[in-house]
Order: C-alpha cells, then structure tokens, then sequence
C-alpha cells in the first residue's frame, strides 16, 4: 500500500516537474492549472504521510528507523507546497523553474523514502 | 534613483529564487541529517558528522543572506560561498585520499557526489549569480 503510493507520488512529482519546466522553457510563470497540479501532489504526499503514520502505529518498522522516516515523510509533504510559494513571489519563468526542482527533488525524496521503508 | 537605493536590492529576483530554493533545501538536509547523527551515533564517525552541521550552518546562512538582499548581504554571501567551495574541495579531497577518517559519509563527502553534485555546483553559480547581481546595480 505505502510501496504503492511512493511511486506514485513519485511519478506525478516527475510529471509536475516536466510540466513546469515546459513552462519555464516557453518563458511562463506558473498559472493556476500549475497550481492546481501543485495542490494535487502535495495531497498525495500528504495522503502517504498518513498513510505512514498510520502504519507505524499499527506496530509496523522501518527498515531504517522510524525517525528517518518520518523525517522524510514531513520534507516530502513540505516539499511541493514551500516551492509553490516560492513561485508566487516570483513571476517569472524562473518560478516555474523553481518549482520543477521541487518536483525533482520530491521524487529524490520518493526513492529514499521507498528504501528507508525497505521496499 | 534615490528611491530604489532605500530599499536593499533585492538579490531573489529571477534566478536568485531557484538558488534559493536549491540552499534552502540543502540547509533542511545538511541540518536534519547532522542533528539526527550526531544525537544517536555521534561516537561511529564524529568528524564526518560535524562537518555536515558545519555545512548546514554555512548554506543556512548563505540563504539568509540571499533573502536580505542588499550589498552587504551579497557580500557576505559572497565570502561564504567561496568558503563553501573551499570547504566541498578541501572535504572532498580528504575523502579521496584518506577514506579511513570517514567511517561514514558527509555531505560533502567526495564533493558531494550522494547529493548529484550540487553541493560542487551550488557555490559556482551563486558566486556567478552574485558577481552578476553587482554588475547590475550599476556599481
């Protein structure tokens, strides 16, 4: 289930990332359909965040401790929406830029929380 | 253009966001990363562990800088991403050629090679980005 949702949150962050860096090549800021793709991945982080928490509740371990995991779970959550932001002080094409980092970077996220989980 | 020197200039704009963005990113995982490690199992590799809160610091006050603006802000920005640099080599080197005084990995361990080189690449094209922002003002 939790497997299942990191890749998935992975690939729509790779997708977000890919869309927002053809924004930025046509020299576009981000416009609300970014952002609505922006909220949607965020929600799924945010779905996998519980998900998480849940499942350590029910007295499953992460392969590689649960404070990284957590940890992991909180950055990817904040991940999307901290560069949404900063893309709404910045209305140029290098918001769209910054966002598409953050998509990248969330899917980094996504590869390291599969592991710390221990697939 | 009195009226534009009240204000400091504003070193965010274009570019400067994805920098940004780029240090504040590495200060959450240069800083979470020290304080996990050294809080649980400071004794395996201590100086490898202080080193990435050494980092965390650095990039933590580089993206202070960078949000401040102003030409004092760009300045000391500018001081400490050449330290930064500075420090990606010299740690990197060290790595290389004496693996033995890092029973575990720092953020700037082989130049950064387990965060896809940015840590290398970051401080290069803030320094450019900087030198370019002075150019701008006008001197």
């Amino acid at each position: 289930m939790l497997n299942a949702l990191t890749l998935v949150t992975g690939v729509a962050a790779l997708l977000l990332a890919a869309w927002c860096g053809w924004a930025a090549y046509r020299d576009q800021p981000t416009k609300d359909w970014h952002f609505i793709g922006m909220a949607v991945v965020s929600l799924l982080a945010l779905v996998q965040l519980v998900i998480g928490i849940v499942q350590l509740a029910r007295g499953e371990k992460p392969e590689q401790g649960t404070t990284i995991f957590v940890a992991y779970l909180l950055g990817a959550f904040a991940c999307v929406p901290a560069a949404g932001f900063m893309s709404l002080a910045e209305r140029t094409r290098w918001g769209s830029v910054t966002v598409a980092a953050g998509g990248v970077v969330l899917a980094v996220l996504e590869v390291r929380l599969f592991d710390i989980w221990g697939g | 253009m009195t009226a534009v020197q009240e204000k400091p200039a504003r070193l965010i704009s274009g570019p400067g966001m994805l920098l940004v963005w780029f240090y504040g990113v590495m200060v959450v995982g240069a800083v979470s990363r020290s304080a996990y490690q050294i809080s649980t199992e400071f004794g395996r590799a201590p100086l490898a562990y202080s080193l990435s809160a050494v980092a965390g610091v650095v990039y933590g006050f580089i993206t202070y800088t960078l949000v401040r603006g102003g030409e004092t802000a760009r300045r000391a920005a500018l001081v400490c991403c050449a330290a930064e640099l500075a420090g990606v080599l010299i740690v990197g080197t060290w790595t290389l050629a004496e693996p033995s005084a890092f029973p575990d990995a720092t953020v700037w361990s082989k130049y950064g090679m387990g965060y896809v080189f940015i840590p290398v690449l970051l401080p290069l094209s803030a320094m450019y980005w900087l030198r370019k922002a002075s150019a701008r003002e006008g001197a």
